[in-house]
């Protein structure tokens, strides 16, 4: 047993502790903390997995803005707001028996899957590597990422601001 | 360690966001469980790009395309939210069903 699977057995259960109980508080504030519990656990996967700079940034945009985002949502919304369960529990069972049969047709292929492949150092210099990658191999998807968050961005404002014409109608 | 233990972790993670995401009746729930299920996908590519076929950086560098791509989606979605909130006063996805056929 070595430290390396400790600790991806202490992150994986505490990424899982955090999934499980985020469904099943009944605050919606209580669930995004423990989203975040989650989120920074599979930061730790990821330097367990040798990528820094995908850690920091799980870190950085996960635990950071988009857990704030979702704060938000949930301010702006309702300040008490809680689950509400479903009218019929038939639909979870049959929800529940359909996740479980996805998730035992996945796990049949994977639980003893091993490619057996060279290492190679990705965490040697890591964040120089992702540069060089990012800004000459994938330099086109890397623009059209901008553009994307430049269109989220716009369409965001537009969609969430007052709509001042219907107001202006009324009056 | 073998890839096959990060790859369970995800698919644990991406059912249990699943189940979310089916049974949740509340919209930002709903939302966050999509979250999971993205980042299950990001631990996905990590891992690929350490123990796959052919490691190589590319994994990390699609996981970070693919966080992009998921702060865009909360940031449009939690729009769409307070839109829908302002004009039924509802989070309740069972309450927002204005085109839904009615028969």
């Amino acid at each position: 047993m070595t430290g390396e699977f400790i600790a991806f057995m202490v992150l994986a259960l505490v990424a899982i502790m955090g999934g499980v109980l985020l469904l099943n508080f009944k605050n919606i504030i209580h669930s995004v903390v423990a989203l975040v519990f989650t989120f920074l656990s599979l930061a730790g996967i990821y330097v367990l997995l040798s990528a820094e700079f995908v850690a920091v940034v799980q870190v950085l945009v996960y635990a950071g803005s988009i857990t704030i985002i979702l704060l938000f949502g949930i301010m702006m919304t309702k300040h008490k707001a809680t689950h509400t369960e479903p009218k019929s529990t038939w639909k979870k069972i049959l929800a529940l028996l359909g996740v479980l049969g996805f998730a035992a047709a996945f796990y049949l292929g994977i639980y003893n899957l091993d490619f057996g492949a060279e290492q190679v150092p990705l965490h040697a210099n890591n964040t120089e590597q992702i540069g060089i990658a990012l800004y000459s191999k994938y330099i086109i998807p890397f623009e059209l990422t901008s553009v994307v968050l430049l269109v989220a961005l716009i369409g965001a404002i537009v969609l969430a601001r007052k709509d001042d014409n219907k107001e202006a109608d009324d009056k | 360690m073998t890839i096959s233990g990060y790859l369970t972790l995800a698919l644990i993670l991406f059912a249990i966001g699943l189940y979310g995401a089916l049974t949740k009746r509340n919209i930002i729930v709903v939302l966050i469980s999509i979250e999971l299920m993205l980042n299950a996908v990001n631990v996905n590519l990590v891992a690929f790009s350490k123990y796959g076929i052919m490691p190589s950086i590319t994994g990390q560098v699609f996981a970070i395309f693919g966080m992009a791509i998921a702060a865009a989606e909360v940031a449009i979605g939690i729009a769409i939210l307070i839109a829908l909130y302002r004009n039924r006063a509802t989070v309740n996805i069972d309450r927002i069903n204005s085109i839904k056929d009615e028969f």
